[in-house]
C-alpha cells in the first residue's frame, strides 16, 4: 500500500493489490489487461472489438470433435470411479506474478472451481490434495468425497517457499494410491509452477513405479514445457499441457473433470456393495454420526445399521457401507451415453431448398435472423434435424446432455435408437 | 431462517416456465376434465402476471408424442392488436394448445395403438431449461440494476413413475452401444424408457447446476401414491413437490403453495416433505432395494452377487482387458 494517495477514493475494489512496479493505477490497467489485443480493424479502418463469440464457438467445436473422435477410436468405456490426487506446487516459483495477482492465487482459485465441478460430474469419486515445497511433499487432505473439506484446507495453507520435488510428490501419491480398491482408477493431476525439481534419487525409477502402479499422471505447467513432465505423462498415459494465461489454465484444468476413457487394463472390474438410504421426513429428530449433533432437517438413514448421516454420498461411519442415492448413479450415466456433436449449417446449405430451416432455435425460441434478415450461423442435430443457436449448442453439450429435439418426438426417438 | 439480503429479493421479477401435461390417455380415464384443470391453471398464471408487471410466463405443452411451446407472455403476438381490438386473454394459448393436442393425437394414431405411452417430460424439461438459459444470457430485463430475475419452473405432471429398474432389454442396449450390436425392433419401448429416465435426470441435474428450482404438482387420484420421481426432482433442485388431494380447489392449492417467491417461502408453512425415496431398483429383477451391488464399470445395480456383469459383460475380480478379449473372441466364434 505505498501509493494510496495516488488512488481515487472510490476505487475500493482494488485495495489489496500491492503496487511494486512503480506504475500508476491507470498504467497498470493497460499493461496488465492488454485491452488493445482484443481490437481489430474493420474494412473502413475503424477500430472495433473482435467478435469473440464466433471464435470461441469455433474453438469449442474443435474440442468437441476431438473428444468425439477419441471416444470413437477407444472402446467407449470410462473410468467412472476415480481416485484423484491433486499435487499443488507451492515452491518459490508459485509466488511469481506473471499470473494476476500471483500464480498461487490463480491455482487455488481454479482448484476450487475444479473440485466442485469434479464432484458434480463424478459423484462416486474421491480427491486428495498433496503440496510440495522446500524439497519435500506433504499430504494436505486424504482421499475423500467432500468438496468443502478440501477447499477449506487448501485455503488455509497458502505459503510458498523452497523448491518443488516431483519425485517426493509422486512417491507419496504412489504409496497412498496403492491402498485403494482395485476397481478404482488411479489418477494424479500435477499443477507445476517450477522449472526444476529437487529430487533425492532417480526420478526415472519413480516414473516406472507409477507406470507399474497403474497411475495416470497428468501435468499442467504454468511456466514452460519441461522434458521430465512430458516424459512422465507419456509413460503413464496422461496429458501434458502448459497454460498461457488464467483463462487458458482454467480451460486446461476443467478438461480433467469428465472421466477419461478408461485404459482397459488399468482397473479391475468389481461389484461394490452399496446402500441406498431413504431421506427421513422433515422434522424427525435424530443424532447424526458425521457432526454428532441432533438434527431435525431430515437426513439419511443407513439401511444396514440405521444410523443417521447428513449428506450423500458418504461411507457409513459405523458399518463402513458406501451410501449413495439412485440420482447419484443417474448423474454418471450421461458419460456413457454422450450426445453427438451438432453439425454446422453453412451459408450455402441454408440456400439449398431441400434443407429448409425455420431460423428459430428449437431450444430457446430465439430468432436466428440477424438485423439484415440474413441467417446467422447455427447448428443442427444430425439425428432429429432440429436447428439450434450457438449458445444452446454449448449448453446442451456441456450441461444438459440431452438434445431437446430428440427428446421432443417419440417417433424420431425410436428411429435414432434403432440405427 | 436464512438472513439473506432481503431487499434484493422482495421486488423480484419472475420468469415462470410451466410444463403442462396433456396426456390424453390420462385425462380420458380421470374423473375430472382437462378443461376444468386448465381453467384453474390459467387463473393461477394470470395471478402470477398480476403480481408484477414485469413477470413473465412461458407455457410448454407436454404430450405423448411431441411437446411444444404454446404461450409466451413476452411475445408481441399476445399484446399487439392487428385489427384494433385487444385479443382475448390467453386466446393465443388456447388456440395453440388446441392445435398441439390435435397434432399430438394424430401422431398417436400413426404409432402404437395398443400401448399407453407416458408423456415426454424429458423433451419439455430440456426446452424449458434452454429457454431459461436464454434468459440468463440476456441478463436483467429490468432497468433497475438491483432487481434480480427469478427463474422458476413448475411441472404439472400426470405421468406415472418411470421404472428405474431395467430388465434384460437394457442389457441389450448397452451391448448395442459398445459393440454396435443390432437390437430387435420390439425391444425399443423399454429401451426408450431407460433413455428417457436418464434424459429427465440429466435435465434435473442441469437445473440444479444453474440453481433453477423445479416445483412439481402431481395430478393423480387421491388414493394413488406419491411420485418418487417428481419428489426427487424437486428435492434436488430445492423446489416444492405437492400432490393436491382433490382437483376442485386446485387454484387455491396453487396460489397457496406455488405462487410465493423463493424468499417468502422461508417464512411460510409450506407442505413439509414426508421423506424422499432414494432407493434404487435392481436391473435383474426390478425389485426396489436398499442395499445392493453396483458394477464398477457401468454402474448397473444388482440385488445379489454375480460373477459377471450381465450389462457390460465384465468379469468381476479380473482385469478388464482379459474380460474384453474373451468376450470378443466369443463374439467372433458366434
Ligand atoms: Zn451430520
Ligand atoms: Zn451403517
Ligand atoms: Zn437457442
Ligand atoms: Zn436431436
Ligand atoms: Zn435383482
Ligand atoms: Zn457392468
Amino acid at each position: 500500500m505505498n501509493n494510496i494517495a495516488g488512488r481515487p477514493l472510490n476505487e475500493d475494489d482494488e485495495e489489496d493489490e500491492v503496487n511494486e512496479d512503480g506504475l500508476e493505477a491507470w498504467e497498470r490497467a493497460y499493461t496488465e489487461d492488454r485491452s488493445w489485443e482484443s481490437l481489430q480493424e474493420d474494412e473502413s479502418g475503424l477500430l472495433r472489438s473482435i467478435d469473440t463469440t464466433a471464435i470461441q464457438h469455433a474453438q469449442y467445436r474443435r474440442r468437441l470433435r476431438a473428444l468425439a473422435s477419441n471416444a470413437a477410436s477407444a472402446r467407449i468405456q470410462k473410468g467412472l470411479i476415480r481416485y484423484l490426487y491433486i499435487v499443488v506446487d507451492l515452491s518459490k516459483a508459485a509466488s511469481e506474478r506473471d499470473f494476476r495477482p500471483s500464480r498461487m492465487a490463480v491455482i487455488t482459485k481454479q482448484v476450487e472451481t475444479f473440485i466442485r465441478e469434479f464432484f458434480d460430474q463424478n459423484p462416486l469419486s474421491h480427491v486428495g490434495l498433496v503440496t510440495t515445497k522446500d524439497g519435500v511433499a506433504s499430504c494436505l487432505t486424504d482421499l475423500g468425497g467432500s468438496p468443502e473439506a478440501h477447499i477449506k484446507s487448501l485455503m488455509g495453507k497458502l505459503e510458498c517457499s523452497g523448491d518443488a520435488s516431483l519425485q517426493n510428490a509422486l512417491d507419496l501419491v504412489h504409496s497412498n494410491l496403492n491402498q485403494i480398491p482395485s476397481y478404482g482408477h488411479r489418477e494424479v493431476l500435477i499443477l507445476y509452477s517450477a522449472l526444476s525439481t529437487c529430487d533425492p534419487g532417480d526420478i526415472m525409477e519413480t516414473i516406472q513405479n507409477c507406470k507399474k502402479g497403474k497411475m495416470r499422471c497428468s501435468v499442467i505447467g504454468l511456466a514452460a514445457e519441461m522434458f521430465i513432465c512430458k516424459h512422465l505423462c507419456q509413460e503413464t498415459g496422461g496429458t501434458y499441457s502448459v497454460a498461457l494465461d488464467e483463462s487458458h489454465f482454467k480451460e486446461l484444468i476443467l478438461e480433467h473433470c469428465p472421466p477419461p476413457p478408461a485404459i482397459a487394463e488399468y482397473a479391475t472390474a468389481n461389484l461394490i456393495k452399496m446402500g441406498f438410504p431413504q431421506r427421513a421426513a422433515e422434522g424427525s429428530v435424530a443424532i447424526c454420526t458425521c457432526h454428532e449433533e441432533a438434527k431435525t432437517e431430515g437426513g439419511y438413514t443407513c439401511p444396514r445399521c440405521k444410523v443417521r448421516v447428513c449428506e450423500l454420498p458418504t461411507e457409513c461411519r459405523i458399518c463402513g457401507l458406501t451410501l449413495i442415492s439412485s440420482p447419484h448413479l443417474a448423474r454418471s450415466y450421461h458419460h456413457l451415453f454422450p450426445i453427438v456433436p451438432f453439425v454446422e449449417i453453412s451459408a450455402s446449405s441454408q440456400n439449398d431448398p431441400s434443407h429448409r430451416f425455420p431460423n428459430t432455435c428449437f431450444g430457446c425460441q430465439e430468432s436466428l435472423l440477424s438485423q439484415g434478415n440474413k441467417p446467422e450461423l447455427s447448428v443442427y442435430c444430425p439425428k432429429c434435424k432440429q436447428q439450434f443457436c450457438f449458445d444452446c449448442d454449448i449448453y446442451i453439450h456441456e450441461s444438459l446432455h440431452n438434445c431437446p429435439g430428440c427428446e421432443s418426438f417419440r417417433h424420431s426417438k425410436s428411429i435414432t435408437t434403432a440405427q | 431462517m436464512p438472513s439473506a439480503p432481503s431487499k434484493n429479493y422482495t421486488d423480484d421479477v419472475s420468469l415462470l416456465v410451466v410444463t403442462l401435461d396433456t396426456n390424453p390417455f390420462f385425462w380420458s380415464d380421470f374423473p375430472s376434465h382437462f378443461s376444468d384443470f386448465l381453467s384453474q391453471v390459467l387463473a393461477f398464471l394470470n395471478s402470477i402476471i398480476l403480481l408484477g408487471q414485469l413477470n413473465q410466463v412461458v407455457v410448454i405443452a407436454t404430450g405423448c408424442n411431441s411437446c411444444s411451446y404454446v404461450y409466451d407472455s413476452s411475445s408481441n403476438k399476445n399484446h399487439a392488436s392487428t385489427n384494433g381490438t385487444m385479443p382475448a386473454l390467453y386466446s393465443n394459448l388456447l388456440h395453440n394448445l388446441d392445435e398441439f393436442i390435435a397434432n399430438d393425437k394424430q401422431l398417436t394414431k400413426a404409432h402404437e395403438p395398443g400401448t399407453v405411452p407416458s408423456s415426454l417430460l424429458s423433451g419439455s424439461l430440456s426446452k424449458a431449461l434452454c429457454y431459461i438459459q436464454r434468459a440468463f444470457r440476456s441478463g436483467p430485463m429490468h432497468p433497475q440494476p438491483r432487481v434480480r430475475l427469478r427463474y422458476w419452473l413448475i411441472i404439472f405432471s400426470v405421468c406415472k413413475d418411470l421404472p428405474m429398474g431395467l430388465n434384460s432389454t437394457y442389457l441389450m442396449i448397452f451391448t448395442f452401444y459398445t459393440f454396435n450390436f443390432c437390437i430387435a425392433v420390439s425391444l425399443q419401448i423399454t429401451l426408450s424408457i431407460f433413455f428417457r429416465y436418464v434424459a429427465i435426470m440429466n435435465a434435473i441435474f442441469s437445473a440444479q447446476r444453474s440453481s433453477v428450482p423445479v416445483d412439481s404438482c402431481y395430478i393423480a387420484s387421491s388414493n394413488s401414491s406419491n411420485s418418487a420421481f417428481l419428489q426427487q426432482a424437486s428435492y434436488i433442485t430445492g423446489g416444492i413437490y405437492y400432490k393436491p388431494p382433490q382437483l376442485d380447489g386446485l387454484f387455491q392449492y396453487l396460489s397457496a403453495v406455488f405462487a410465493t417467491d423463493l424468499h417468502s417461502r422461508a417464512f411460510l408453512r409450506l407442505p413439509k416433505s414426508l421423506g424422499v425415496d432414494f432407493r434404487a431398483s435392481c436391473f435383474c429383477h426390478k425389485k426396489t432395494i436398499d442395499t445392493g451391488y453396483v458394477c464398477s464399470v457401468c454402474l448397473s445395480i444388482f440385488c445379489e452377487h454375480h460373477d459377471k456383469c450381465s450389462t457390460c459383460s465384465s468379469v468381476f475380480g479380473q482385469s478388464q482387458s482379459v474380460a474384453a478379449s474373451t468376450d470378443n473372441r466369443k463374439r467372433k466364434a458366434e
